[in-house]
């Protein structure tokens, strides 16, 4: 609630003081010094010339990915009264279930640990080294007795934990009334109504074209597809991020969209991108950690057996083992409500200068995790770009849907908005579920959770990751998830019991799902199904 | 944004509603919060900072000394929106201030400060606002109070002979710049992982409040009568008026 002077240059001294520094600034000021041997600098109008320079030469295009990049991650300026706490989660009673969650789930890794007497980090020996470096490609073909491990939570555990968040200071105590929520989650958080979203999502509507409708092989591509392609390709040569990212809304071409993601993301791939990665890269052959195992045990249980990503298998591995290393990732915890576990030197519990954050990440990774990174192997092939982008969107997007938070893109909203959206326009289906003892978000959670990776073919979750980019926001999970139960609606009010309500909304693989958002017209639900 | 406050006593919370509050089962939907200066003090508010507890509106009241000494009460900020949805979480819990710049009046010599909450929804059981901080307007003259003897001290302006040395005055200034610099360089911090230091930044200083007055008050309502023990102001009636789904409060004071 500063006054928005001050809030804009404190947003200003902040970016200023990430970008300074970076690669990117040496590399920019380099080409500010190279360029004064240009014929057209005069000494008179040096600093408009070198700006001219600048920007004719794609620089400060770049600079403004960057800027537009900061400006995504970083948190809102906050009160100056406000402890940092605040900043990753302002309400009280969150916070304290998410610190619960956390020493559940690190109770459970340190029983593991001593149940198996796994260490939770080793130096490999010289033998092992040589043998993983030669083995890098194909770890998958390695087949290690991973019997003893089991994942650490799985997605329905998390439901629990979000089913019983409670807010002390709210009135619960009336009986069912008007303004009785039906749903598992009994948390009064803000989320939009259909017409709210129909504002917000007014690229989605019946009468804007979008990938995955209309370019279907009946429909003329003159129609939407060629031009809307046409405009792709200028966004890709622009290497305008905040165009990219305005462009994604209504789709992206298939061939277009590894560059347009990259760009959205400001992900690149510079020598210094490939060399962290390679050092990752030395991290993981020199240490062997506990986590590693569960990553293993992950990727076989549910990447390895998907008719879509098991070919990918290697790359799973080459990504996700470097991601627990890379300590990056460990800014992202100031606008997330999750702490990073620590563990501490032996003997010195408790002593600050003797913790380590274990996996050096922050990030312990569950049952269905690697689903996160399975559908960008379809888009990129060389495994530092895959690491880069995975990165980027699980900082932004993914970390949200495994903490409990009070944020519109956390799952607490998601589930909320879900539940929410279904008791306001399928009353009927709703309590029929209830009464079966099959709650909607029972059926519904596992899907949110992975953002319907595993749930959806792929070529259908690109679409809904394009729009997830585009509007830098996962409220439309919860949505699809919503019309995924419109559209079966009348299957689904016969069954009687959980398990055949949730053989009856399977893998909608064969079915194509095309997100339209609702349209004055529409009435039984805010999707267009085909 | 100041660091300093000023000390200040807040009076327990009073519950404004009609009907007996013993026997109305119903839950209030309005508090008062006094918070008053010692005795004879007056302030010029800069900032009033708070944190919030589930408080949808809040108005402030400021009770101001004018020339003669006669005390009066205005408003200064009338239904300040806190909780954009007050049946939701927005806002709900958020670290808040209150400027001089949204004030209505220069809130100048004031002596008292009234905080009039409401919260509409009946979903939540209580609610209030925390840590109240009244921050003062910074004088440049007001925190050194240097003694008289040291302005006596008069300055002796030697012209020395330089004898081909450079003039002293510049190069202290020189001297000041290079100083300067290393200070910077020094505090210059970069969160980026690959170093450097950049000479051209921008150090950033976030202040801190910190304050010795550890301000609490229960949430629980105190006396029904705001008939005030200590200050000179006596308050004889107020004035409700309720409007059913919304609920409005107008006090005046007589």
């Amino acid at each position: 609630m500063m006054d928005e002077g001050t809030e804009l240059s404190l947003t200003i001294a902040q970016i200023v003081q990430r970008l300074k520094a970076t690669h990117l600034h040496s590399q920019i000021e380099r080409q500010a010094k190279e360029c004064l041997h240009r014929p057209e600098i005069q000494l008179e109008s040096l600093k408009e010339d070198v700006r001219n320079f600048l920007k004719a030469s794609g620089w400060e295009r770049k600079l403004q990915n960057a800027v537009y990049r900061e400006l995504h991650v970083q948190p809102l300026p906050s009160h100056p009264a406000a402890p940092p706490e605040h900043a990753k989660e302002p309400l009280a009673y969150m916070r304290k279930a998410q610190v619960n969650w956390e020493k559940r789930i690190l109770k459970s890794l340190n029983s593991m640990c001593t149940e198996l007497g796994v260490p939770l980090a080793r130096k490999r020996p010289a033998v092992e080294q040589k043998e993983l470096t030669n083995k890098w490609n194909e770890m998958g073909t390695d087949e290690p007795d991973l019997s003893r491990f089991r994942p650490v939570y799985a997605p329905k555990d998390f439901l629990e934990v979000l089913i019983s968040l409670r807010n002390p200071n709210h009135d619960s105590s009336e009986e069912a009334s008007a303004k009785s929520h039906w749903g598992l989650i009994q948390v009064p958080l803000h989320d939009r109504d259909i017409p709210q979203m129909r504002e917000a999502y007014s690229e989605l509507s019946l009468t804007t074209g979008q990938l995955g409708i209309d370019d279907h092989t009946h429909v003329p591509p003159d129609l939407f597809e060629s031009e809307h392609t046409r405009i792709g390709k200028k966004v890709v040569n622009e290497q305008d991020s905040a165009a990219a990212q305005q462009y994604s809304r209504q789709g992206c071409p298939t061939g277009l969209r590894a560059d347009l993601w990259a760009l959205i993301l400001n992900s690149t791939n510079e020598p210094e991108d490939v060399m962290h990665y390679e050092q990752l890269k030395a991290g993981v052959i020199h240490h062997d950690l506990l986590v590693d195992n569960l990553i293993y045990k992950d990727v076989k249980l549910t990447a390895s057996n998907d008719d879509y990503y098991f070919v990918f298998e290697d790359f799973l591995y080459q990504v996700l083992l470097c991601f627990s290393r890379d300590t990056a990732v460990l800014e992202h915890f100031s606008y997330n409500s999750a702490t990073p576990p620590k563990s501490y030197i032996q003997g010195k519990v408790g002593v600050e200068e003797f913790a380590v954050v274990y996996p050096p990440n922050g990030v312990i990774p569950f049952h269905g995790f690697s689903m996160y990174v399975a559908p960008l192997c379809f888009l990129y092939n060389e495994p530092s770009k895959l690491y880069s982008v995975f990165r980027e969107m699980y900082v932004r997007y993914f970390f949200r849907l495994h903490s409990v938070s009070s944020s519109t893109s956390g799952i607490v909203s998601l589930c909320l908005q879900f539940e929410r959206l279904l008791q306001t326009h399928l009353p009927q289906l709703f309590y029929h579920l209830r009464e079966i003892g099959a709650q909607p978000l029972r059926i519904a959670f596992k899907w949110m959770v992975r953002a319907f990776s595993g749930y959806l073919s792929t070529d259908q979750l690109l679409l809904l990751w394009d729009r997830i980019l585009g509007y830098d926001s996962l409220e439309i999970v919860a949505v699809l998830a919503a019309a995924v139960f419109a559209f079966r609606a009348e299957n689904l009010m016969e069954v009687t019991s959980l398990t055949s309500a949730e053989v009856s909304v399977p893998r909608p693989q064969a079915g194509r799902l095309s997100p339209t958002h609702t349209h004055t017209g529409f009435h039984s639900g805010p999707w267009l199904l085909k | 944004m100041s660091v300093n406050t000023v000390p200040c006593t807040v009076k327990p919370t009073v519950t404004l509603q009609i009907g007996d509050a013993e026997t109305d089962s119903s839950r209030p939907g309005v508090y008062v919060i006094d918070v008053t200066l010692p005795i004879g003090q007056t302030v010029n508010i800069q900032e009033i900072s708070f944190k919030n507890y589930y408080t949808a509106y809040v108005s402030v009241r400021l009770l101001r000394r004018d020339g003669e000494g006669a005390a009066k009460w205005v408003t200064c900020l009338r239904n300040h929106c806190l909780m954009p949805s007050p049946h939701t979480e927005e806002g709900s819990q958020d670290y808040c201030s209150v400027y001089r710049q949204q004030m209505l009046i220069e809130p100048d010599n004031v002596t008292s400060v009234r905080l009039i909450l409401r919260q509409p929804s009946s979903a939540w059981l209580n609610f209030s606002v925390e840590d109240i901080k009244i921050h003062p307007c910074l004088n440049e003259d007001s925190e050194w109070d240097i003694p008289d003897w040291l302005s006596d001290l008069t300055q002796v302006d030697q012209l020395c002979d330089l004898q081909g040395l450079p003039d002293p005055q510049t190069v202290s200034c020189s001297i000041q710049q290079m100083w300067a610099l290393t200070e910077v360089m020094q505090t210059n911090q970069t969160t980026a992982s690959i170093g450097r230091f950049d000479v051209r930044g921008v150090p950033i200083v976030y202040l801190h409040m910190e304050s010795n007055v550890h301000i609490t008050f229960p949430a629980v309502v105190g006396e029904k009568d705001l008939e005030s023990k200590e200050g000179p102001v006596m308050l004889h009636h107020f004035l409700f008026i309720y409007w059913l789904n919304n609920v409005s409060i107008q006090t005046s004071l007589r």
